[in-house]
């Protein structure tokens, strides 16, 4: 098979192509996003009839899944961590349902928040759930787990969680392809009952997830992602996992490690040979991105016995990704760095493009709120967060996708009136839509603006589920019709567009605008498209 | 063998093609091959960086240790200089001196020259004017690549062949008018390092 160069997302991708699957299902959100988007745009999906498109949040995209993987065929799902968040509930039972067709569920996680609200790591919600874990150390074996998870999967009869960082989700490299293998026939669990989680069931499976669990220990065991090496140095031994894995071999020239070395790359954490490498050395030095999750189970609480190094004794920082340089200072080697950076070197933040519209509904909003002062304004998470920074300083909070709506509604039952509420279309259906109905059946006074872009703007413009259709979503979900509107969000209509906002503001119920035009970026990504076809 | 090259610039700016052309030139020249890109967020007009690292040995970290670097390719002035840490004592920095100026406190173009020519390896290139002069302003990205060209251990002919790669689907002209802004990059370094 040929030789491919490509990003841990897109290996993951081609992985489970590779590896049998039927449908995969996500919800855009950096740093996962191109593992869908690489299957979208693969021709060989096309020809197998892979199902493959967004869906509205995790959550659905979890429970999709399942479907799937319920009628026999093997599937994916894949998300950023806090992502795994919304999809929580599903996730969490789908250990106990099991599953029926091999199911892997890819959270990204993203330590030192490049682009997120908090740095949680995914690996506890899968321990939390029973279930193994695969984290690759490098693109070839993003690759090789999500070909092999889907056997795990039946095997152990679980859902397996794919574990990845953001560094390796968009770092490219070589990777080598395995044989195609066949879908799976459409076939229903041969249990009836398995997927019905009443108390009786739902105890029965529990116990079963229970008894699975040596099985699991087995397969960390024996398993080839799982790789100790001697070394002749035993006053120190390392437990690398995933990625922390190559920090550590960087600052060994010609790979000549002296340290023990366990590369951990499956879990549960395969009970013998940590044990073999905790009795060999003196002591011991834990290397994961992200949390001490491994790190805590070995310490325990009382920290008995010999030293175990890592994030939580200060070996390591406690928070942010690691890289080379973290990894050879926990060594006690020293490091040779270049210059320092000249302080004529200014920060460069990200801003919202020119010319976009959310720019507009910003301008429009912030000469009226003028006249309340500042701190009225709730929001989540979208490019339109990027208002938060200067010049627009108007965004005051933003805490998860949805919670603009809701939190407004909270502030203004604690008598903050008027609060607005921004919100972007993908967003609105992602997890707006619910806490619009809270407050339609209160007629909480809050003006909710949902900039509509007819996409999800800032994961880099994929398909928004509810494009040309929000007035009558709202109408729906019964936003009075008085108090519902539609305005274009231009410089030439900045007047008419204050007018109305003030006005909606003033209403002591319940307000809906829809500021609508199209992100520049996709609309000029399509003008180009139109602009090749016709050619 | 072995390059460890930071790619420097603003959103938009087109160092991912740089790394890309980069990228296929090496998988020709049966190289091993790692290269981190930014996504997401950075890329609204914040500063992005890509760590490409290429080696005739497997390479095991996706990111370069600080002080490792072999080569700093800015195309923006300002941007290179954020790097510096990174950059090894004989490691070079080659730059465009076009400022891409989108924030309110961005230093003088004077000054940051200076710090540049501090520098005991650096070549300071106005890659937006060569590139107008070669046929296409927006191929400022590849007289870039061109000038930091023999910095990088791969054949020339490599480095064109990942060019046509990269090009190849949207027409012979524009193929042509990369490879003349290479070459024009190229020669600017010979002439001036
Ligand atoms: S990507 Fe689109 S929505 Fe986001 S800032 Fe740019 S124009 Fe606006």
């Amino acid at each position: 098979m040929e030789k491919l160069l490509l990003l841990g997302d897109e290996a993951i991708a081609q992985g489970a192509i590779d590896g049998g699957l039927s449908g995969i299902y996500a919800y855009p959100g950096t740093p996962s996003t191109e593992i869908m988007e690489f299957v979208q745009g693969s021709k060989q999906a096309e020809e197998l009839n892979i199902h493959r498109t967004w869906s509205a949040n995790e959550k659905t995209a979890m429970e999709a899944a399942l479907g799937m993987s319920y009628a026999g065929k093997r599937s994916m799902v894949c998300f950023k961590h806090v992502g795994l968040n919304v999809a929580a509930d599903a996730f969490v039972n789908a250990s106990i349902t099991g599953v029926n067709g091999g199911l892997i569920v890819v959270s990204a996680d993203d330590p030192s928040m490049h682009s997120s609200q908090n740095e949680q790591d995914s690996r506890f919600y899968a321990k939390f759930s029973l279930i193994p874990i695969l984290e690759p150390s490098n693109q070839q074996e993003a690759y090789e787990m999500a070909y092999y998870g889907f056997e795990l999967s039946e095997k152990l009869n679980v859902p397996v969680m794919l574990r990845i960082t953001t560094r390796l989700a968009h770092s490219r490299a070589g990777v080598q392809r395995s044989q195609v293998k066949k879908q799976n026939q459409l076939h229903l669990p041969s249990d009836p009952r398995q997927f019905v989680l009443l108390p009786s069931i739902a105890r029965k499976n529990y116990k079963k997830l229970l008894g699975m669990q040596p099985a699991m220990d087995v397969e960390s065991e024996k398993s080839t992602f799982n790789t100790f090496v001697d070394g002749t140095d035993k006053k120190l031994g390392v437990i690398a996992a995933g990625l922390a894995y190559n920090y550590l071999m960087e600052n060994y020239v010609n790979g000549k490690n002296p340290h023990p070395t366990l590369k951990l790359c499956q879990y549960p954490l395969p009970h013998k040979q940590v044990a073999d490498l905790y009795n060999l050395c003196d002591s011991l030095l834990i290397l994961e991105d992200g949390a001490p999750v491994i790190e805590e189970m070995l310490k325990g609480f009382l920290n008995l016995g010999k030293p175990i190094h890592g994030r939580l004794d200060g070996t390591l920082p406690r928070d942010g990704e690691l890289n080379p340089n973290i990894v050879a200072k926990a060594l006690g080697m020293t490091i040779q760095e270049g210059q320092d950076i000249p302080d004529i070197v200014k920060n460069r933040p990200p801003s919202l493009c020119q010319g976009c519209g959310h720019r507009d509904v910003f301008e429009d909003l912030n000469e009226v709120l003028k006249a309340y002062g500042t701190g009225r304004v709730f929001s989540d998470i979208g490019c339109y967060t990027l208002a938060a920074l200067p010049p627009f300083n108007s965004v005051n909070s933003c805490v998860d996708m949805g919670a603009s709506i809701t939190m407004a509604i909270g502030a203004a039952d604690a008598g903050l009136i008027p609060a607005v509420s921004v919100i972007g279309d993908s967003t609105f259906t992602h997890s707006g839509m619910t806490g619009l109905l809270d407050a339609v059946n209160k007629n909480s006074p809050i003006t909710v603006i949902i900039s509509d872009n007819s996409t999800t703007g800032m994961t880099g413009g994929q398909t928004s589920a509810a494009t040309g259709r929000l007035f009558e979503i709202c109408q729906g979900i019964g936003v009075h019709p008085d108090h519902l509107k539609i305005i274009t969000p231009l410089k030439k209509n900045h007047e008419e567009n204050v007018r109305i906002i003030r006005e909606e503001l003033e209403y002591k119920g319940l307000s809906v605008l829809i500021p609508q035009r199209e992100c520049i970026q996709t609309f000029a990504r399509r003008k180009k498209a139109d602009k090749n076809e016709s050619n | 063998m072995k390059n460890d090259i930071i790619l420097a610039g603003v959103g938009g700016q087109g160092i991912l093609s740089i790394a890309a052309a980069i990228g296929l030139a090496a998988v020709k020249n049966n190289l091993h091959i790692k290269q981190s890109e930014v996504h997401g967020m950075s890329q609204r007009g914040g500063d992005v960086q890509s760590h490409l690292r290429i080696s005739d040995k497997p390479i095991a970290s996706d990111l370069i240790p600080k002080g490792k670097t072999d080569l700093i390719l800015s195309v923006e002035p300002m941007e290179g200089l954020r790097y510096l840490p990174f950059l090894s004592k004989d490691g070079w920095l080659v730059t465009n001196i076009t400022p891409f100026n989108n924030i309110p406190d961005y230093p003088g173009l004077d000054d940051i020259l200076k710090q540049i020519k501090l520098l005991p390896n650096h070549i300071a290139i106005d890659a937006d004017a060569i590139a107008k002069q070669a046929g296409s302003s927006r191929s400022s990205n590849i007289v870039m690549l061109g000038a930091a060209s023999p910095f990088i251990d791969i054949p020339f002919e490599r480095l064109e062949d990942g060019i046509r790669q990269l090009f190849g689907k949207k027409g012979e002209e524009l193929v042509n008018t990369n490879l003349k802004a290479l070459k024009a990059g190229r020669d600017f370094t010979e002439k001036n390092r």
